[in-house]
């Protein structure tokens, strides 16, 4: 992974030092409380409903065993012993100490961690894939470029105070596993003609209030214009994006206001004067990017050997049977795999974890790999190469940190926002409703009938636990004071991206599993054999569903 | 206005008036008028003198055309401090080759003289703050990753270098 030079240290400190100043004096009186609002955002700092919390960036993801073991110090020294993995692969303390919060990014800085642009109006971090690096299906890692451009977006003095928050998100992969639809920008990595790294650039998706699919503006940016491609994208919307109404301000609104030919035209504008100049990435410079991302010391091993000692292990212990077809992923190298650390126990709030797991799970990284990890957009860990060979003894340390619930890809691996039990702009609780489920469909012969189903959980409009674009999704309401839920289907966030259509009218908390269970039946009664939830929905639409849960 | 501001890294007098309010006749001395009041009264703002603009947060520095390199001074006005739209502006004023003073006034803060600064204003006239004070925030980074008005080469770059 990337490491810090000179330059970047000596950044990361001044900045500490930057918000030490700010909240001194804001603790003195000499800041109002409006002005220090975007800058203590732009280090990760909100104030919720119970107490602050602290988003802390995990660069696309990725982390080392010394960071997450410097994680679970600081969550116990700062904070209530455990931390919380978002849906744009953050990590968040949720009871830190405002006055504390300069020395808590002081120890974060020990290990090369930041809370940078992880709130605010400003460019956040860039997510991508979690097997990057290691995916078969890999067109290029997309891990260099992520940093490449975390370098161009960490305090660009142009846009830290943009019309609202502008996400990103990179895919390097044939299947998209970034949803590089539904960001502000999407990129994905594609060969040209010639053989060469270009990119796709898709502008304007998103999620919130009005779900939009992302327009295409380039089909084939040449590489090395990435950075001033992107910079005379943001100086469009920097200029143009509606400041008058918060929920206008994303620039899927302007995309759709102005039509994307036009978007992309005044983009291509802006783009003519600095196109050629030194933004232009040399080729040095993206040798040096990839220079951190080189494949580590896989050995070579005996792959048959590992497969059919793994296939007897499997036919010996079902329960590890369960965990190896759900949890492990394929890898690019023989004889390797990447594992899925489940976040998903029922019974724990969807993402969150202990700092004895941190701690567990780093100790892992190192015995079962290089010391490296992912995180993932469905709020799960990753431990990206471990060896065929290693999986059985994996899993029995996991399965004992209860880290092994075998359900990736399930109704009960969902993805769920923090909710009403922790953020201020929830309409509703989340983490109870996705509980309920999980007890509700705890049968894991039934959970593997019924495949691969995303089901996503949002406490509010704001959609951070991605509802809409969820095979399910279930959105947090208020009506007349009272928590409902609506829900919807069809959503999908992959290379066949789209938006959930709403069922119809909303739920009670106790209802929802009852609904659920109603929908999932309707798909059983109407499947063929090959279908997924989702492709029977989309071949017998929405109408079955309905007249099945409101009968 | 206030008769102290930042200019060049230090609190100096200043004698700048600005006009936002056009009633009556303009005020003797240096004065900054809106853009659009330069646009229609060109020829008699030249004659008088001792005249700059003020660009509203609504108005490209492409609005001035050529004039921009006619001006000792251009003010970039920011009604609060989130409306960054006058960060691209001074950026695109000082690439389409002004080179005089460029003053930051209006609702803009301390924290963000810096970024300011590198978006290629040089003079601030910051309201509610203690200036002397104020001017440690310019230097807030000393090393910068990307392209700037005040630093020409990326790090990727200056890595090579
Ligand atoms: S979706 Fe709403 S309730 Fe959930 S975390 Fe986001 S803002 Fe809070």
């Amino acid at each position: 992974m990337y490491i810090y030079d000179q330059f970047d240290r000596q950044i990361i400190n001044e900045r500490v030092a930057q918000f030490r100043d700010q909240t001194e004096r804001y603790l003195a009186g000499e800041i109002t409380d409006e002005q220090f609002l975007p800058l203590r955002l732009q280090n990760g700092l909100y104030i919720q409903r119970l107490a602050p919390m602290l988003r802390i960036c995990i660069p696309y993801g990725t982390l080392n065993a010394t960071q997450l073991r410097k994680l679970a110090e600081i969550s116990r020294k700062y904070d209530k012993g455990y931390a919380h993995f978002s849906t744009r692969q953050n990590i968040q303390l949720n009871w830190p100490k405002l006055e504390e919060v300069p020395d808590i990014l002081a120890d974060l800085a020990t290990v090369e961690m930041h809370a940078n642009q992880t709130s605010g109006n400003c460019i956040r971090n860039f997510t991508a894939d979690q097997f990057s690096g290691v995916a078969q299906d890999e067109v290029e890692d997309a891990r260099p470029w992520c940093e490449i451009l975390r370098q161009w977006s960490t305090f660009h003095p142009e846009f830290a105070f943009l019309p609202r928050k502008f996400k990103i998100a990179i895919c390097g992969s044939k299947r998209d596993r970034a949803a590089v639809a539904f960001h502000d920008i999407g990129l994905e990595i594609i060969k040209d003609a010639q053989g060469e790294t270009a990119f796709k650039v898709f502008v304007g998706g998103g999620l919130g209030r009005t779900p939009v699919i992302g327009s295409l503006i380039h089909d084939s940016l040449p590489k090395e214009h990435v950075i001033s491609y992107l910079d005379a994208i943001l100086r469009v919307y920097n200029q143009l994006g509606r400041r008058d109404n918060k929920y206008k301000a994303r620039i899927k609104i302007l995309v759709k206001a102005m039509g994307a030919e036009a978007f992309k035209q005044k983009v291509e504008e802006e783009w003519q004067a600095i196109k050629d100049g030194p933004m232009t990435l040399t080729q040095d410079a993206i040798d040096h990017a990839f220079s951190f991302f080189q494949p580590p010391a896989y050995e070579q091993v005996d792959a048959a050997g590992a497969q059919s000692a793994l296939d007897d292990k499997r036919l010996a212990e079902p329960r590890f049977a369960a965990w190896l077809s759900h949890n492990v992923v394929a890898h690019k190298q023989p004889g390797y795999a990447a594992v899925n650390v489940s976040l998903k126990e029922t019974g724990v709030a969807p993402g969150d974890i202990t700092a004895e797991q941190m701690e567990a799970v780093a100790d892992l990284a190192e015995e079962f790999g290089f010391g490296e990890l992912r995180s993932t957009h469905e709020q799960n860990l990753v431990l990206p190469d471990v060896r065929k060979s290693d999986l059985f003894a994996l899993w029995q340390k996991l399965d004992a940190l209860r880290l092994a619930s075998p359900v990736i890809g399930t109704l009960n691996d969902m993805i769920c926002c923090p909710g009403g039990d922790y953020c201020a702009l929830a309409n509703a609780k989340s983490i109870p409703v996705a509980e309920a489920i999980q007890r509700r469909f705890d049968d894991l012969d039934y959970l593997y009938d019924l495949g691969e189903i995303e089901l996503n959980i949002s406490g509010c409009m704001n959609a951070c636990g991605h509802h809409h674009i969820g095979h399910i999704g279930i959105l947090g309401v208020d009506k007349k004071g009272q928590e409902f839920y609506q829900v919807s289907l069809g959503g999908s966030q992959s290379n066949d991206a789209a938006i959930g259509k709403i069922l119809g009218p909303s739920f009670a908390q106790d209802e929802v599993p009852e609904v659920i269970s109603k929908l999932l039946e309707t798909y059983v009664a109407n499947r063929t054999e090959e279908e997924r939830f989702l492709d029977t929905y989309r071949r017998i639409g929405i109408e079955p569903f309905k007249e099945r849960v409101y009968a | 206005m206030p008769d102290r501001i930042i200019k060049d890294g230090a609190v100096v007098d200043d004698s700048w008036q600005v006009i936002r309010e056009l009633e009556g006749d303009l005020p003797a001395g240096k004065i900054i008028v809106p853009a659009q009041h330069w646009l229609e009264n060109k020829d008699a703002l030249q004659a008088r003198g001792d005249v700059a603009v003020w660009l509203a947060s609504d108005q490209s520095p492409k609005l001035l055309g050529d004039d921009i390199k006619s001006f000792e001074l251009i003010a970039v006005d920011f009604p609060a401090f989130a409306d960054g739209r006058g960060f691209s502006y001074g950026r695109e004023l000082r690439e389409r080759g002004f080179s005089g003073e460029l003053r930051a006034i209006g609702g803009f803060m301390r924290d963000q003289l810096a970024y300011l600064t590198r978006c290629g204003f040089n003079s601030f006239a910051l309201e509610n703050a203690d200036l002397d004070k104020a001017v440690a925030s310019l230097k807030d980074f000393s090393v910068h990753y990307q392209v700037s008005i005040d630093n020409p080469q990326p790090i990727f770059r200056a890595r090579q270098g």
